[in-house]
């Protein structure tokens, strides 16, 4: 049963890894530059590392963020939520607000931590909504979360009395750039902590085997002893936080927002981390790891489309053909097939040798 | 416990709810906030009118506008242009103004059918989309109401509106490309971010880059891409451009979001920017924070694309009701263009939006 496990779960992460050694080797094969990294300045005089492959790191994290939170929802609730976009502008929104304020001059008003706490507690209401329709009402994940994903962002807006607020403290840039003396990207750190949290959490606490349960079978889980409403909630206020890391690389990055494009369609690229990770849309077994590296294949696709000077308006038709690749493979038709294959080839070997 | 969460969820859940209710008052459900509103106040004078004759001629002499604009959301424009709108169409002014908003053009058709059945004296309308309007104003023309489209024109015939505020996108464009033909540069190595392809101020702004890029020999494009009004999309762009190592001196993005995308990544890789620097940066639009960061020369250019169209609107109302003849059935609104060397800080009070 283990071994099985074991086999099952390694296969899984096989398919984001693929993915991304395929990528690789073409870009290797047309211009091996790609893989150019040069450590510079940024014109705050500290030293940052430049190339495409920091790019990749440092945008596939937003991605690699919401996947976590996106791969427990998709394995509670059979369902994805939509909304994560306009979520996080509302968070972008609530830490703004409290640091800068309705017609602030830009300076810092509470500490940076101050307003991340008060995005967090936001996001994971909001995500608590969220949760609540879908595990208490029954609702459909995407249809619940439809609520919030038309309504968010002017939610957002009206937080900042539709201002746009800007801040003007270096500090702020930290979390969406580089803390100064450490060339890596800040969001791969900020990634990597939620990574760790989230792996730990697995680890030490039953909620990876209590996910899979309500996940596989609601009511049987309810029969063991297991509360699937619960499971189900938490996972949205879980990805929640997970929205507020993003809201607050989001504003980090420029300082500021706009309503109304700031994280536009991040949803459908975490959904498609998930999908990518090979991790089955309908809920159940699950595996965190493979999502995240389906987050940063998707990174690198979309860096690789922009390095061939792609234009950026025809980026979702790449990303739908990789969808429809991965959808069709990962089919039970398909696989039956490749296992008969695989099994057929082992029989001819077999004979071979005798 | 399990009533302690049911407990923490609801109240969680009520939150939610309420903010989405002050929330929604944004966008969406203002419209029909509004248009409830109005319809009370003509509730109210109607019941006045049987009382009391004098406050219900007051109340008569309104003029009813309906005004169907795009999300105030969308971009500092559009916040700036709500704001002009508001502050003009109200009752000190002699109006009574009923707002609708939507990006979608079929949502703006339903806001423009329920304004017309509202019986409004005038539309005004800055159409999503340029067609599927002829049907709808030709109603409104038949109930005797006037429309006037701001911002945007649409392709219907000439008949169907009184009159076309707008703003000359090529001109915007052409006056851009002039300043920085002007700048002397060898070589023009230009970094093109466009705004959403086929909007009209996309294509004003692109023209005069793109005719000038193919007519000069100096002059070359090291990547025209859309970024779709996006700060973001800009910013992986030019870190694209920034990654291959390809030299590039000028940043001509159609917006200020774009522009300050731009900028981030050329921060970030520590390239010098704005006045006697290395690259030029150039944006659309004045946003405030824009036109300070030309004040400060980091920056080198910012097109104006002017939002103030109430006055105006206004103006062309005002003839109408006296019966004057109006002029040209499109106005074309005073645009400049900004300077890092030249602008002032009352520039920026009066032109920032």
């Amino acid at each position: 049963m283990t071994l099985k496990k074991h086999i099952s779960v390694s296969k899984q992460i096989f398919i984001p890894i693929a993915a991304l050694v395929l990528l690789a080797v073409f870009n290797l094969l047309v211009d091996p530059a790609f893989f150019k990294i040069s450590l510079g300045h940024n014109s705050a005089g500290d030293p940052v590392l430049t190339g495409y492959l920091m790019t990749i790191l440092d945008y596939g994290s937003e991605v690699a963020i919401l996947a976590i939170g996106m791969t427990l929802v998709t394995a509670a609730s059979g369902g994805q939520d939509i909304s994560v976009g306009a979520a996080v502008a509302i968070a972008g929104s609530v830490i703004l607000r409290i640091l800068v304020g309705i017609g602030g001059d830009g300076s810092l008003r509470a500490p940076i931590f101050v307003g991340f706490l008060a995005a967090c507690v936001v996001s994971m209401l909001f995500g608590a909504f969220n949760g609540m329709l879908v595990a208490v009402f029954k609702i459909q994940p995407m249809v619940a979360t439809l609520i919030l994903y038309t309504a968010g962002r002017s939610i957002a807006a009206w937080i900042n009395n539709n201002e746009l607020p800007i801040v003007t403290d270096k500090s702020f840039t930290y979390f969406g750039g580089f803390i100064p003396g450490i060339p890596i990207p800040t969001p791969f750190f900020l990634a990597v902590v939620c990574i760790v949290a989230a792996l730990l959490a697995l680890k030490f606490t039953n909620l990876g085997l209590y996910t899979q349960a309500v996940g596989i079978n609601a009511s049987s889980s309810r029969l063991n002893g297991i509360n699937p409403v619960f499971i189900k909630w938490l996972s949205f206020v879980l990805l929640g936080l997970c929205v507020a890391v993003v809201g607050l690389i989001k504003t980090s990055r420029l300082s500021s927002i706009n309503y109304s494009v700031i994280a536009k369609d991040i949803e459908m690229d975490a959904i498609l981390a998930v999908a990518l990770g090979g991790n089955a849309l309908s809920g159940g077994k699950f595996n965190i790891m493979a999502s995240i590296m389906g987050a940063y294949v998707i990174q690198f696709l979309t860096t690789t489309l922009y390095k061939f000077n792609v234009s950026s308006d025809a980026l979702p038709a790449y990303k739908a053909v990789v969808v429809i690749l991965l959808v069709v493979i990962s089919s039970p038709t398909v696989k039956d097939k490749l296992i008969g294959l695989q099994k057929r080839m082992k029989q001819q070997k077999g004979g071979g040798q005798s | 416990m399990k009533k302690r969460t049911l407990a923490t969820m609801l109240m969680a859940s009520m939150t939610a709810v309420s903010l989405i209710g002050c929330g929604g008052g944004n966008a969406a459900t203002q419209a029909a906030a509004t248009t409830a509103a109005a319809e009370t106040t003509t509730a109210a004078a109607a019941a006045a009118e049987t009382t009391t004759a004098a406050p219900a001629e007051a109340q008569k002499e309104l003029i009813k506008v309906g005004i169907i604009n795009n999300d105030p959301n969308e971009s500092g424009y559009r916040t700036a242009n709500d704001a002009d709108l508001k502050a003009m169409f109200t009752e000190e002014n002699g109006y009574e103004a009923s707002f609708a908003y939507s990006l979608k053009n079929d949502e703006q058709i339903n806001a423009a059918q329920k304004f017309i059945q509202d019986e409004v004296d005038y539309l005004l309308l800055s159409a999503a989309d340029t067609s599927g309007w002829d049907s709808v104003l030709q109603d409104a023309q038949n109930a005797g109401i006037g429309v006037i489209l701001f911002d945007r024109t649409i392709d219907a015939s000439e008949d169907l509106y009184l009159a076309s505020i707008v703003s000359d996108m090529d001109k915007e464009g052409e006056t851009a490309v002039n300043w920085l033909a002007g700048q002397g540069l060898d070589e023009y190595n230009v970094i093109h971010i466009q705004g959403v392809m086929g909007s009209a101020a996309q294509r004003g702004r692109t023209g005069a880059l793109d005719a000038k890029v193919a007519a000069e020999a100096s002059w070359n494009l090291v990547t025209q891409q859309t970024a779709e009004w996006n700060s973001e999309k800009a910013q992986q762009i030019v870190q694209s451009v920034i990654d291959s190592g390809t030299p590039f001196n000028v940043i001509y993005a159609e917006n200020d979001d774009m522009a300050k995308g731009a900028v981030a990544a050329l921060d970030k890789a520590n390239i010098s920017h704005g006045v006697g620097k290395d690259v030029i940066v150039m944006g659309f639009d004045c946003n405030k924070w824009a036109l300070e960061e030309l004040l400060a020369q980091n920056w080198n250019y910012d097109g104006q694309c002017n939002p103030f169209q109430a006055s105006y609107i206004d103006a062309v109302i005002k003839k109408v009701e006296k019966g004057e003849e109006l002029g040209e059935k499109v106005i074309i609104m005073d645009e400049k263009g900004f300077d890092a060397t030249e602008i002032t800080k009352e520039d920026v009070e009066k032109y920032g939006i």
